[in-house]
């Protein structure tokens, strides 16, 4: 079976600051993958790259056997709408309802792209679809809402809904509780779990919390300046091996005598 | 304490730069006050003849009434449909010259330039263009509206977009969606706002000029106050100024009171 991701030797360097080293690692169709490491080894430009966001210097990115790194136009979009991507800051539009937001998932599905997606034009089908989705994260009653009007925690189960509207095979959550407490943390990262699992789709997610790291993953890949450090199955990754993330030179911009933070 | 050697000195002597810049602008502001022949003798003869022309002015003569409201009503039109196509046309204008939107860097610098233009050229010369290219009447004024319009929305606009936090747009891409649909799903709605209260100075700074335009013959009231005033009617210009005054202040009280419920 085709690997949901295969990256193969990633380089990406802004100017002269090398941030992906040569990173290559594979997460399986419907395996759910922890990314784990220290603020700023290359994490998020890690995610950024799966998604094309972020063009790549050298090596290879396929999703689900098609190449990121030389697609370009139609057929990349075509790899990003069977990605749903789910952001620390969750980026909804500030001044459109939870539903429109939810709706706009379903835009890179139609031909006719936000025109088929507006809450005054969209076919009655994705207007209910929406509405499905909103239920499914428990925000039905909140539909007509603004985000700003919203907890973050709320927030981010409307974008979590936006990416189910989307209809991907796979997810990719840069750090999806960062931002929010524990509390409300926990409850989205259950709830984004327990779609990804039932719907049976491929996650890599960041986290900074080795604990629930492994209350969730099937496997943890750890990343240390640009590089993958460790690639185990949870089971095998213990704490004090995941701990070596966080000690050292973790930093892509870590001078070679450790001075810099 | 005192002879710390790392103290702020209390004084830097200005670089040569400064000096040159400063010693330019008073030779220029003198050599204007002199060519202008400013005289305490010309500022006494002016005082005078204000009180004269004040004295002629009041009361000032309602009788052409009609013939005003006319004027104002055309003037107005030249307002609300010149801004509202200005307004319209600056929308894909900015686009093409935000820099976020911009489909590619030539393209966006034609279009920086077609609004520099339109800003650059102030609305009388805009106004006695058409005149000469479409004829007198309110038309030459409409579109002398609109490129003023143009020049003043588009560029706020599409300062407005570039000002947009792009994580929505980012996570719309992400999406897979085509760029048109991005930027009409994050970056209008996201700028909407800024948008509408830079579309309601416009019109009030249509008004003003519309108000204006009719001295150089493009229609509106400006038509009947230059020929009061050249017929040496004062009673009647200031029937007309007043009634200028009472529909601009007019129009910018509703104008900011909607703003303020915009925003």
């Amino acid at each position: 079976m085709t690997p949901a991701i295969a990256t193969d030797q990633v380089h990406l360097a802004y100017g002269g600051l090398k941030v992906l080293r040569g990173v290559s690692f594979e997460v399986a169709a419907g395996q759910g993958v922890v990314l784990l490491g220290a603020n700023g080894c290359g994490k998020s430009t890690l995610m950024r790259s799966l998604n094309g966001l972020e063009p790549v210097q050298s090596g290879t990115i396929r999703i689900q056997g098609e190449a990121v790194t030389t697609s370009s136009g139609r057929k990349l979009r075509q790899i990003r709408q069977n990605m749903g991507y789910v952001f620390q800051q969750f980026h909804l539009v500030p001044q459109l309802s939870a539903f429109q937001n939810v709706l706009l998932g379903a835009m890179g599905r139609h031909r006719l792209g936000l025109l088929s997606c507006l809450g005054l034009t969209a076919n009655a089908e994705e207007r209910a679809r929406a509405m499905d989705c909103l239920d499914r994260v428990g925000m039905a009653d909140r539909a007509l809402h603004r985000p700003n009007a919203l907890s973050g925690g709320q927030q981010q189960r409307v974008a979590i809904a936006r990416m189910l509207m989307q209809a991907p095979k796979l997810v990719i959550a840069d750090e999806p509780i960062a931002s929010l407490d524990p509390k409300a943390g926990r409850e989205v990262l259950d709830l984004l779990w327990r779609i990804v699992r039932e719907e049976g789709l491929s996650m890599l997610c960041t986290l900074h919390q080795l604990d629930l790291a492994r209350d969730y993953a099937d496997r943890i890949i750890g990343m240390k300046a640009g590089r993958i450090e460790i690639d185990a199955a949870v089971a095998e990754a213990d704490r004090e091996m995941l701990e070596t993330l966080y000690s050292g030179m973790t930093r892509v911009d870590a001078q070679p005598d450790g001075a810099a933070a | 304490m005192i002879d710390r050697p790392d103290l702020p000195p209390r004084f830097r002597t200005p670089s040569a730069l400064t000096w040159v810049l400063v010693v330019g602008f008073a030779a220029f502001f003198i050599q204007g006050l002199v060519a202008s022949e400013i005289s305490i003798d010309r500022l006494i003869r002016g005082a005078g003849n204000l009180v004269r022309f004040i004295g002629q002015a009041v009361p000032p003569d309602f009788s052409r009434a009609p013939n005003i409201a006319d004027a104002m009503l055309e003037t107005l039109n030249i307002a609300v449909v010149g801004v509202t196509f200005g307004c319209l046309f600056s929308i894909p204008l900015a686009l093409l010259a935000a820099r976020n939107t911009a489909p590619n860097a030539l393209v966006r610098t034609i279009a920086r330039f077609v609004i520099s233009v339109a800003r650059t050229i102030p609305d009388l010369i805009w106004a006695l263009i058409f005149v000469v290219t479409v004829g007198l009447g309110p038309l030459a004024g409409i579109l002398a509206i609109i490129m003023d319009t143009i020049g003043f929305a588009a560029r706020f606009y599409s300062e407005r977009f570039e000002e947009v936090p792009k994580g929505p747009s980012e996570a719309l891409t992400a999406t897979g969606t085509g760029r048109l649909s991005v930027i009409f799903g994050a970056i209008l709605p996201e700028s909407f706002a800024s948008m509408t209260a830079t579309s309601l100075f416009s019109v009030e700074k249509a008004i003003r000029s519309a108000v204006t335009l009719g001295l150089v013959g493009a229609g509106g009231i400006g038509v009947e106050l230059s020929t009061a005033m050249r017929l040496f009617r004062y009673d009647q210009a200031a029937a007309i100024i007043l009634v200028i005054l009472v529909v601009v202040i007019a129009f910018e009280q509703i104008s900011s009171a909607i703003r303020k419920k915009i925003i």
